[in-house]
């Protein structure tokens, strides 16, 4: 009965096969990059982006309507252009790096919405805010995978220079000069998985696959080589238990896997015992990272 | 081969501050020398510049013998992440960076190596131990760890005892020796005057321009007059002011 309810219509409907593959891929492609978001403190950098994706988006949609290489393109360029808009700001102006962040993804939302609104179709409006997670076609599978490829071999060659830099840009601008190539590197990567977040979840929850998780594991250990694991099961489950939430209760099946990941950090904030110092000690010999 | 810095009419900026200027100096390869001055005086300015983090407006810096990753440098105020989940041993590692880079696996021999650095300055206990747990000496021993790992043929260290206990200060003061002995160029800023006489050969006073540079005891007879000098020309004030005397 429980394994009928925990597996059923995955088996029977290929849409739900279909949304669970979507979601897996982001699982290991956006979840990783999101922990670093996490662990760099750029999670608010990360909303603005996501949100910097609807005008790029809208516009697309307006000259081409809900293609997926037309959409992709245009959250690219949306996407890239908050990100440099964001770090002109932070050197240019007196504003907090938080306040010129704030003032971008208002701008960039209020955009989008005006310029889907007027094209006049509300539905669509819906579906670039939400995402369709249960309507993924070939293209927007075909290209959440892509990405998920992309991302992981990234992140296999960036893993180290990434660690090191977020630990201390300090040491690695003497070391190897490398950090703006690195943190170039790496917005693109926030990017790219923001728009494969984009369209199975939409501009409004595409960060939420990547940060709750990323945050959820970070309760539960200190050392980055847990939380890359963790933190990808941690968002598959929740897009399981999301996606069956959705088809048991008839939910929206984006907000349902976002809020079983939601549900995930608060168990993770009441259950998890590790303290942000904790101080204990080993004298095991180290083997390495 | 060990580094030596040569710095020729050399004129940096910190923000719209000339903070060092006109700097003719030679730091001589394998030698142990204190940079001594009052704060504002240039010092981190220069320590940043010899790294490459600041662009001289004018004059010229050169670093010789430089080979890849021959510099190790350790600020006053480090940008280590302390809240990032890695543990003392991982920190420690980062030094690998310069004989391993991105891609290339360490070795059983690199990771002897670590473990070797973590007994030298006494923190095998807290090997696995998230850097966040640390108390500031234990801190700045990591970070001192983590410069024998680089096996730089230059060090440049900025303040290095500031904010630690006296046998921290001790044992990171026999690291230093031991860099001197092994024919390393060693450069550090340091306020303890005592500590500069005990431990360094070499000092060089700056104060924005070069005030002198040479054997410590010279260079700190140098001080001494022109305190002397300051002190008497405020006593001086005082009885005129006062219409004592």
């Amino acid at each position: 009965m429980l394994i009928e309810l925990l597996l059923a219509p995955f088996t029977e409907f290929e849409f739900m096969r279909r949304a669970l593959l979507g979601c897996t891929a982001l699982a290991v492609s956006a979840t990783p990059v999101g922990v670093f978001l996490l662990l760099r403190r750029m999670s608010l950098a990360g909303e603005a982006i996501a949100h910097g994706i609807l005008p790029g988006v809208a516009v697309a949609y307006v000259l081409s309507g809900l293609s997926v290489a037309g959409l992709t393109l245009g959250g690219l360029l949306g996407g890239l252009t908050v990100a440099l808009l964001a770090t002109w700001m932070s050197r240019t102006t007196i504003l907090r790096e938080d306040a010129s962040l704030a003032t971008l993804y208002l701008m960039a939302m209020a955009l989008g919405v005006l310029l889907i609104s007027s094209s006049g179709r509300n539905v669509d409006l819906f579906h670039l805010l939400f995402g369709g997670v249960l309507a993924l076609d070939d293209a927007s599978l075909g290209l959440l995978l892509s990405i998920a490829v992309i991302t992981v071999v990234a992140m296999l060659l960036l893993h180290r220079p990434l660690t090191f830099e977020s630990v201390d840009p300090g040491f690695m601008r003497v070391v190897s000069g490398r950090g703006p190539v690195i943190q170039s590197a790496f917005i693109i990567l926030v990017v790219i998985n923001l728009i494969a977040g984009f369209h199975a979840l939409g501009t409004l929850l595409a960060l939420g696959i990547m940060i709750l998780p990323a945050a959820s594991a970070r309760m539960w250990s200190d050392r980055i080589g847990v939380i890359m694991v963790l933190a990808p099961v941690m968002a598959w489950c929740s897009a399981w238990f999301g996606l069956l939430l959705s088809y048991h209760v008839e939910a929206a099946a984006g907000p349902a896997i976002v809020g079983m990941a939601g549900a995930m950090f608060v168990l993770s904030l009441l259950l998890a015992r590790r303290s942000k110092t904790d101080t204990r000690s080993s004298t095991r010999t180290w083997k390495g990272t | 081969m060990s580094c030596s810095i040569l710095c020729r009419q050399l004129t940096l900026r910190y923000g719209q501050h000339v903070a060092v200027e006109d700097l003719d100096a030679e730091i001589e390869s394998g030698s142990l020398t204190a940079l001594i001055g009052p704060n504002g005086a240039g010092k981190s300015t220069l320590l940043d510049a010899i790294v490459g983090n600041r662009a001289p407006v004018r004059g010229q810096i050169a670093v010789r013998n430089q080979g890849h990753g021959s510099i190790a440098y350790l600020p006053q105020h480090p940008q280590v992440d302390r809240s990032f989940p890695i543990d003392v041993a991982g920190l420690v590692a980062m030094g690998l960076w310069t004989r391993r880079g991105a891609w290339r696996r360490w070795r059983r021999q690199d990771r002897e190596d670590v473990n070797h650095a973590l007994e030298t300055l006494g923190l095998v206990d807290h090997a696995r131990r998230p850097i966040s747990a640390l108390s500031g000496g234990e801190f700045q021993r990591a970070l001192f760890a983590r410069i024998l790992i680089q096996d730089a043929r230059l060090i440049l260290l900025d303040e290095p005892f500031a904010a630690v206990d006296e046998q921290t200060s001790y044992a990171l003061q026999e690291i230093i020796l031991r860099w001197h002995r092994e024919g390393r160029t060693v450069m550090t800023v340091l306020h303890d005057l005592d500590l500069v006489r005990a431990l360094f050969p070499e000092a060089m006073w700056l104060d924005r321009r070069k005030m002198a540079h040479g054997r410590t005891e010279a260079v700190l007879e140098d001080v001494q007059a022109v305190q002397d000098a300051r002190e008497n020309r405020r006593h001086k004030h005082v009885q005129v002011t006062t219409g004592a005397g």
